[in-house]
């Protein structure tokens, strides 16, 4: 059986080979790809939308449709996981005493107060690198990545019930949908202002900016805020549901 | 003997992505098959961002002076040609940023697959004991 | 772009994913995916793509191997291949 797979996947990567013959060479800058739409982008963007970080600028004002979806599927797969795994049946077996998320306590003290002393600052850059996206590199899905992280870090240096009082089960799906909501509203705010569906430039008419590429500026800043909403939400939200098998009793 | 010198990088990914796909279809074990997957993931998205890069280019962040420079260009109407031609952005300076987008879809679309897929397995080792697939599907018949 | 860091990364990066699909024990396999993912995202940063890189420490080296720790953690450590 393996050796069957194995040649199989040497004739699939034969087959590539010989397809590679045809590709560009590395570093060519007149290759198929950089020459027909990608130098209008990088000598538009700042023109158009205020914001050096090229791909900031493409990822949520000219392919701002992708991202909206991308977050869609975010929060559609911990929909997804809370629904395969989460089970508030409970078992009594007779005799053992029923563990609750916040009585398990281990006692590595550099661990957690290490843990506990550094989790503002994270939360703290995660805020800079969402904010200052649009002049580094960074963005929405970033630092709402790392937002999830410091609460992972929370979870796993202590247990699982010390975050349950910031981000409860309801909490985070309430998060993770106002992520969304908050992306889809911009574009039906635009609507209703007037222009098409998550073009910035029906906020000018609405925003204190003064031309029409500063209200893609603020825009981006407004679907990034919702992205990483979303994003730290359904960490936790993953990262409760497979640490204690969807019973929310013990974690890791 | 140009195919190989020319484009060795391209020999590299297609052996990353099928040590991926061997690991998805002919390990046993469940979190095996995730971890194959995952190989094979960072390897596309490898062989996407390769296609972008450009010699002697640097990243697709527009620098301050040629921000200002572009932001006075698009204002004012008349301008003579040759000051516009030296401070105009020049594309062959900055790599590609477009396959850089896609590739920031395509992290986050496999991190959310990959939990969906640990939450599976999971639930599959809670159910029958065991993560090996031979051993499930004897349970199952 | 410089061609001898890349090259010395992908070597890295190819003994990485096989010693990944090799090792018996699934906690091992866990970490040497997260230091899959940390080469790859060194790879990224040296081809200039600095966002790419970013997504790539915080999700893949970060989270994802916490997501497969968990998961190893609450199933079995062995495996028979």
């Amino acid at each position: 059986m393996k050796i069957l797979c194995f040649i199989a996947v040497v004739i699939t990567g034969i087959l590539l080979v010989i397809a590679a013959d045809d590709f560009p060479d590395w570093g060519d800058p007149q290759s198929p790809a950089s020459t027909h739409l990608s130098p209008h982008y990088i000598t538009e963007a700042v023109n158009e939308t205020k914001v050096p970080n090229i791909v900031t600028a493409v990822l949520a004002d000219y392919r701002g449709f992708d991202t909206m979806f991308e977050t869609a599927v975010i929060f559609t797969a911990g929909i997804a996981v809370i629904f395969v795994l989460r089970s508030t049946a409970r078992k009594r077996k007779a005799g053992a005493p029923e563990e609750r998320a916040s009585e398990v306590v281990r006692q590595d003290i550099i661990v957690q107060n290490v843990a506990r002393i550094v989790f503002p600052f994270i939360q703290l850059f995660a805020l800079y690198v969402v904010m200052h996206g649009h002049h580094s590199p960074g963005g929405g899905f970033q630092g709402g990545v790392m937002l999830g992280a410091s609460f992972i870090l929370l979870a796993i240096s202590y247990n699982l019930g010390k975050i349950f009082s910031r981000m409860s089960e309801r909490t985070s799906i309430l998060q993770g949908n106002i992520g969304v909501l908050v992306y889809a509203g911009i574009g039906v705010f635009s609507l209703l202002v007037g222009a098409n569906f998550l073009d910035y430039g029906g906020l000018a008419a609405i925003l204190p900016a003064s031309e029409d590429a500063m209200a893609h500026s603020h825009g981006m800043l407004g679907i990034e805020i919702g992205v990483a909403l979303a994003v730290m939400a359904i960490m936790v939200a993953i990262y409760a549901n497979l640490s204690s098998r969807g019973k929310y009793d013990k974690g890791l | 003997m140009d195919l190989i010198v020319a484009k060795y990088n391209y020999w590299i990914y297609i052996l990353l992505m099928m040590i991926g796909l061997y690991a998805m279809i002919s390990k046993r074990n469940l979190v095996k098959k995730i971890i194959g997957m995952n190989i094979f993931q960072t390897a596309i998205i490898l062989f996407y961002v390769s296609t972008a890069a450009k010699r002697d280019a640097t990243i697709p962040i527009i620098e301050h002076g040629h921000e200002h420079e572009a932001a006075g260009h698009a204002a004012q109407a008349t301008e003579n040609a040759a000051h516009a031609a030296m401070s105009a952005i020049n594309p062959a300076d900055y790599v590609n940023p477009l396959p850089h987008v896609l590739m920031l879809t395509a992290i986050v679309v496999s991190v959310a697959t990959l939990g969906v897929a640990l939450a599976l397995a999971l639930r599959l080792h809670g159910r029958y004991g065991t993560l090996e697939e031979d051993e499930i599907l004897e349970q199952i018949r | 772009m410089i061609w001898q860091f890349d090259l010395v990364i992908l070597v890295l990066v190819v003994i990485c994913a096989i010693a990944a699909i090799h090792v018996r024990d699934l906690l091992s396999a866990a970490i040497i995916l997260g230091a899959y993912s940390f080469l790859m995202c060194l790879l990224w940063t040296e081809m200039a793509a600095v966002d790419v890189a970013f997504t790539e420490a915080a999700v893949g080296a970060g989270v994802s191997t916490v997501f497969f720790v968990a998961a190893v953690f609450r199933t079995t450590r062995r495996t028979k291949d």
